[in-house]
């Protein structure tokens, strides 16, 4: 679920109040997003894709609340670890190198 | 809300009214390439999403193959016959064959479009798998560039219908901006997904059935509803459903003793077995150091939550389960009647997991490529015939008289509203667990039937949602509508075929090689539909 929208990385574009697509988020004025519906929050992880200057972080677990702070999630690299791995949306990443083709499974 | 019944409805007393002449309902990859196709044929479409076009959705937030076939005979003919058996030979050859057609020019379009594949150590592209973040973004560019307007966060709430029966649009609410919406459309495309049943699977949570809804207070009808019972695995603290590194898994008991017969293909029967009353673990041990490398150059979002949590899962064991796919990985759906894509109500196109998918899979799952492949042939064909009939109506936008479809938490009556949670939990204690929807059986069947039609009574009864909970309600109403269709169809199918296993018939029987056609909200009725003759059967008898 999602669990930190980082007041000090974000920019206020609101664009994962956009996209989220289960409606998990708030606009404010002048202000970070709030994370106002997060049991609806379904672990799709599109809103870190789409923050382009990784302020936000799920974490893996669907059902409960892990209270991780900032702190230790900029300690561990987990902001922006997602839109890092290769998908070209996140803006200025590298084109993806998908490997798919070659893997074939039960191998 | 008091839109329903035989009042007429005002299109124009909505926050934001629009006329169009083709409405595109949901934005993932078949709606997406519906609306392109409605538009290049010159029809004014209007595209909305009750979450966002681009990222909502199974194919957005996740890597999938396509069923991409160079057009030879030959491996054509070997691309169609490999899932045949699997499927129970329920497919249909003239609509596999016009599926790989289709999915090809497509397919191709999409390179022509940008989007990136991957180039092999030939230095040729490789287009049979696309990764969905990247491609739902270059699809919503192209609906975009196409003259599509899209609303986004903008649930459909119910369709518009005309005095002849015919759809005319539909209306619901914008959840960001507050208010109401209503297009009034001279055709409707479902393209809404599946239905997953809130089983926590990737993207998978705004697939609620919708549109089955939608559809089904117009009268449509639904084919293959008893294959909707796909379950994926996953960590079980996690919601990555994506299976396809299980291939290299080895499946354990707590202590570390493989489960006999337990794998991802053909042995997921026995992880679910061994999950009724234990947990299971899993090591993707049998991957080598080259392989993993490309695991992670391959799906990448596989590893997010085991990295997050800390586990290696080529050296660690962590606990799996299964989560329920519904009719996103099955291949239930709106009945179709024709290449077109038109559904049984007049105006109404189904595309993409909306539809039925048998025609291409059979009774087994048609997730991933298959799925893919579907989705952007049959958004193509539904979003060309949507634009066919609306030139060819005869109703100029405005004259027509409308009415609201909507019954179930939309009707006028002083009865309290039910609540939404209370009606999911209630709906998911029937369709979750393995021993009653994996391990079928006459008896289970009939008891969870009991309960969702009791539960059906009571929601019909109810009174309108207010309009914070009106959205909720729908997809709770959606669920238990799915539900009592799924089962339904199951109970009619005495054997085992496809995805759909009966402990009470565990053999395949030769003479229930048919569809099974499902209907109706306050009553539900089964029939049987002759399914189309197949070479390998002809040669056989």
């Amino acid at each position: 679920m999602i669990e930190v929208v980082s007041e000090t990385r974000c920019i206020l574009c609101n664009r994962c109040v956009q996209i989220c697509p289960m409606n998990v988020f708030d606009a404010v004025k002048k202000a970070p997003p709030v994370i106002a519906r997060q049991s609806d929050c379904q672990t799709c992880f599109m809103c870190e894709l789409y923050c382009p200057v990784d302020a936000l972080y799920v974490a893996p677990e669907v059902a409960e609340m892990t209270s991780i702070s900032e702190r230790s999630i900029e300690a561990s690299g987990f902001f922006g670890s997602f839109r890092g791995v290769g998908w070209a949306v996140a803006e200025g990443s590298e084109l993806p190198t998908d490997q798919s083709f070659r893997l074939t499974p039960g191998a | 809300m008091s839109q329903s019944g035989e009042e007429v409805f005002d299109v124009d007393a909505a926050n934001l009214s629009r006329n169009a002449d083709v409405l595109v309902i949901g934005g993932g990859p078949a709606g997406a390439w519906a609306a392109c196709a409605a538009a290049g044929q010159g029809a004014k479409v209007v595209l909305v999403d009750k979450g966002c076009c681009g990222s909502s959705g199974a194919t957005a937030s996740a890597g999938t193959g396509v069923w991409y076939v160079a057009p030879d005979p030959a491996k054509r003919l070997a691309a169609m016959e490999k899932r045949e058996k699997l499927g129970g030979y329920l497919q249909d050859r003239n609509w596999m064959t016009r599926v790989l057609d289709r999915t090809y020019e497509s397919v191709n379009l999409l390179a022509e479009w940008g989007y990136p594949f991957p180039l092999d150590d030939d230095g040729q592209e490789r287009r049979t798998t696309l990764r969905g973040p990247d491609y739902m973004k270059l699809m919503r560019h192209q609906v975009r560039k196409a003259g599509v307007t899209i609303y986004d966060h903008s649930p459909a709430l119910a369709l518009l219908v005309d005095e002849g029966g015919a759809v005319a649009g539909a209306h619901g609410v914008l959840r960001q901006k507050g208010g109401t919406w209503a297009v009034r459309a001279k055709s409707v495309v479902i393209a809404t997904g599946g239905c997953a049943f809130l089983s926590g699977g990737l993207g998978c949570n705004v697939l609620t059935g919708d549109g089955y809804l939608m559809a089904a207070e117009l009268g449509a009808e639904f084919t293959g509803m008893e294959f909707s019972n796909a379950y994926a695995i996953s960590p079980a603290f996690a919601s990555v459903t994506k299976t396809l590194f299980y291939s290299w898994a080895t499946f354990t008991y707590e202590d570390g003793t493989p489960i006999p017969g337990a794998g991802s293909h053909g042995g997921r029967s026995a992880i679910a077995r061994t999950l009724l009353t234990q947990p299971v673990y899993c090591q993707i041990d049998r991957a080598d150091e080259q392989t993993q490398g490309l695991m992670r150059a391959s799906q990448p979002n596989f590893f997010v939550p085991l990295d997050r949590a800390g586990i290696d899962p080529f050296r660690q064991r962590f606990p799996v389960t299964l989560r329920l796919e519904g009719t996103v990985r099955g291949t239930g759906g709106l009945q179709l009647v024709d290449d077109s894509c038109a559904t049984t109500v007049a105006g109404l196109y189904a595309a993409g997991d909306a539809a039925t998918r048998q025609l291409v899979c059979g009774g087994f799952t048609g997730g991933g490529s298959h799925n893919a492949a579907w989705a952007l042939s049959s958004g193509f064909w539904a979003g060309a015939g949507a634009a066919d009939y609306a030139r060819q109506s005869r109703h100029a936008s405005g004259q027509r008289r409308l009415h609201s479809a909507g019954r179930v938490a939309l009707g006028e009556n002083n009865a309290a509203e039910f609540d939404p949670s209370r009606v999911v939990q209630a709906v998911q204690a029937e369709v979750l667990p393995y021993d009653k929807n994996y391990f079928r059986t006459a008896d289970g069947l009939t008891a969870a039937l009991e309960n969702l039609d009791g539960l059906w009574g009571q929601v019909r009864k109810a009174g309108p949602s207010a309009v914070a909970r009106v959205v909720k309600a729908r997809e709770a109403a959606a669920m238990l509508a799915t539900a009592r269709w799924m089962y339904r169809s199951a109970l009619a199918r005495a054997e085992s075929r496809g995805m759909h296993k009966r402990d009470d018939f565990p053999q395949l029987d030769s003479t229930q090689r048919h569809y099974l056609v499902s209907a109706g909200l306050d009553e539900v009725n089964v029939s049987v539909n002759a399914a189309p003759e197949h070479p390998a059967l002809e040669a056989a008898a």
